[in-house]
């Protein structure tokens, strides 16, 4: 792996060597590493590009890194993932995608991911995404996340963007039964003329299902983003979703939500709330001997940690 | 020493211009001053002039000798004036170490941290990492306010109403910790407030009205006035 590979690597999975546990890493569209476990195996699809990761029940404490860099201008990619984990298993998974792309020719990354999480299974999914380069080539990722929560399950999404990709478009789908729940938690940044569009949608099946999904984001200069979120109370159930953007220079955000209440029972709620820097929070950073610049950065780096 | 020559201020009110202060002359050496005065009569516009938050009208700023007239929020700050306000800003994401840290102009260790909160009556431990946002109370924020004043340690610091929702915590620690900024700093303190017993602990009160000031003086001097100005009428008082 050359050296701008290894930087995108350690971008989007804070991997500076080969991680401990199962792990595969894609580079350029080809494998470039792959370890298994004896509780965890990665296997190669034949009908289409992608792996399927199958993680035996009860497995607990262990860890998955499948990173995938793409350096090469032009490449455009879809990959199909599909996460199996047993019950009761307790895992976390770490995917992320690193584009550097100092070409004239649009690089694009498709990864769709679906996690069939079993009964009373636990899992922590983290997703990074970053761009770098110098070329007029776009940097496109488009993400798309299916999550199967069986009775009892959970699964926790973390999912960060903050620099370098022109255009995203993120479709995250759910089904949650009985007793199972789901956390997202996503934090966007965009600048230029970046484009981010964000889109769940959550069927919420079971009794005493939940779900919580929290957007953060900081729109600058002409940069657009999109946030929807579609929940779906098909039995008694707690719903939650937050949207909370910053909005500076001339960049727009949109909000909008879908809450809907099949059964008695459905608690949903949805909050969004949009605005520039509060003038008041400029000003007591200011007394406190920052410049104006200064304090942006530091409500902007807070806001978005 | 902070002087200020002439101030008058005026902000306008549904396209009326309303006077909010008129030629303020006063000159605050190194020591404990306290203004006060009845709701409206200018003593929070004042500290934001002081701060630079506001423009005056009319009038000098100087400080040591120096026109600040004209200087920024930023400048100011970092020639020495600090400022806590009377309602404390919230910040997502930004804890209590970070804010005692900006305020410091440097990191601070956990155990700066801990000696900084203990003096307003907080334990770090339960605060260290807490983000300056909704979560935390009123009185909580007004404490890690008066807590980012002491860590900077400015030659002029002003408080305005810094007893307003801190009653839980006793008076008595409030009046030690300026106490003791002003043995450590020998600045000015400048302190907006209606209560008595902070009052009481003023070298110097400065005693606005109507955006003017009535009178300065020594605690012996003004006191006895204010505190007769201030009887309540009849109907009050038969319930007293």
């Amino acid at each position: 792996m050359d050296v701008i590979q290894q930087e995108l690597l350690a971008q989007v999975a804070g991997l500076h060597e080969v991680p401990e546990g199962a792990y595969n890493i894609r580079a350029n569209g080809e494998m470039a590493g792959r370890n298994t476990t004896a509780n965890i195996d990665i296997i190669t699809k034949t009908d289409r590009s992608g792996i399927d990761i199958k993680i035996k029940p009860g497995t607990r404490g262990e860890s998955v890194h499948i990173p995938v860099v793409l350096s090469q201008s032009g490449l455009q990619e879809s990959v199909y993932n599909d996460f199996f984990v047993g019950e009761d298993c307790d895992i976390t998974i770490i995917a992320g995608c690193g584009i550097h792309n100092s070409g004239d020719q649009a690089s694009e990354h498709s990864g769709i991911h679906r996690f069939f999480v079993d009964k009373n299974a636990r899992v922590r999914y983290v997703e990074k995404h970053y761009g770098s380069g110098d070329g007029n080539g776009e940097r496109v990722m488009n993400p798309t996340t299916e999550i199967h929560l069986a009775q009892g399950a959970s699964l926790e999404m973390e999912t960060v963007q903050i620099k370098g990709i022109d255009s995203t478009r993120r479709v995250t789908t759910a089904s949650v039964e009985e007793g199972a729940s789901l956390t997202i938690k996503e934090k966007i940044m965009t600048h230029g003329k970046q484009v981010a569009e964000t889109d769940f949608t959550v069927d919420m099946e079971g009794e005493d299902s939940s779900v919580n999904l929290i957007s953060r984001s900081v729109a600058r200069e002409q940069s657009r983003q999109v946030f929807r979120s579609r929940i779906n109370g098909n039995a008694s159930c707690h719903g939650h979703s937050e949207c909370d953007a910053i909005i500076m220079d001339e960049a727009s955000v949109s909000a909008i939500p879908e809450l809907t209440a099949n059964d008695i029972d459905a608690n949903l709620i949805h909050e969004a709330a949009i605005g520039k820097i509060a003038g008041e929070q400029l000003i007591k950073l200011m007394t406190l001997g920052l410049t104006e610049k200064e304090a942006e950065e530091q409500i902007v780096k807070g806001f978005l940690k | 020493m902070l002087e200020l020559k002439n101030i008058s201020f005026q902000a306008e009110d549904g396209g009326k211009e309303i006077e909010i202060l008129r030629n303020v002359n006063l000159t605050l050496e190194d020591q404990f001053v306290a203004v006060t005065g009845p709701n409206g009569s200018g003593k929070s516009t004042l500290a934001k002039i002081v701060a630079g938050i506001l423009t005056p009208t009319e009038g000098q700023i100087l400080l040591d000798g120096v026109d600040i007239t004209e200087k920024s929020i930023t400048e100011r700050a970092k020639l020495g004036i600090g400022f806590a306000f009377q309602q404390p800003v919230r910040f997502k994401g930004i804890t209590v170490k970070d804010m005692l840290s900006i305020a410091a102009g440097k990191e601070t260790a956990v155990s700066e941290v801990c000696s900084m909160l203990s003096e307003v009556g907080l334990c770090a431990r339960d605060y260290v990492n807490r983000e300056i946002n909704a979560s935390l109370s009123g009185g909580e924020l007004k404490r890690i306010e008066i807590a980012m004043l002491m860590a900077r340690k400015s030659k002029v610091s002003i408080f305005d109403e810094p007893e307003a929702g801190i009653d839980l915590w006793s008076f008595q620690n409030l009046i030690r910790v300026f106490e003791k900024m002003h043995e450590e700093i020998r600045g000015t303190i400048l302190i907006i407030s209606h209560q008595e017993r902070i009052l009481n602990i003023a070298d110097q009160i400065v005693l606005l009205a109507d955006g003017r000031i009535k009178k300065v003086g020594s605690r012996e001097e003004i006191m006895p006035g204010l505190l007769g100005a201030g009887q309540p009428c009849k109907t009050l008082t038969d319930k007293l």
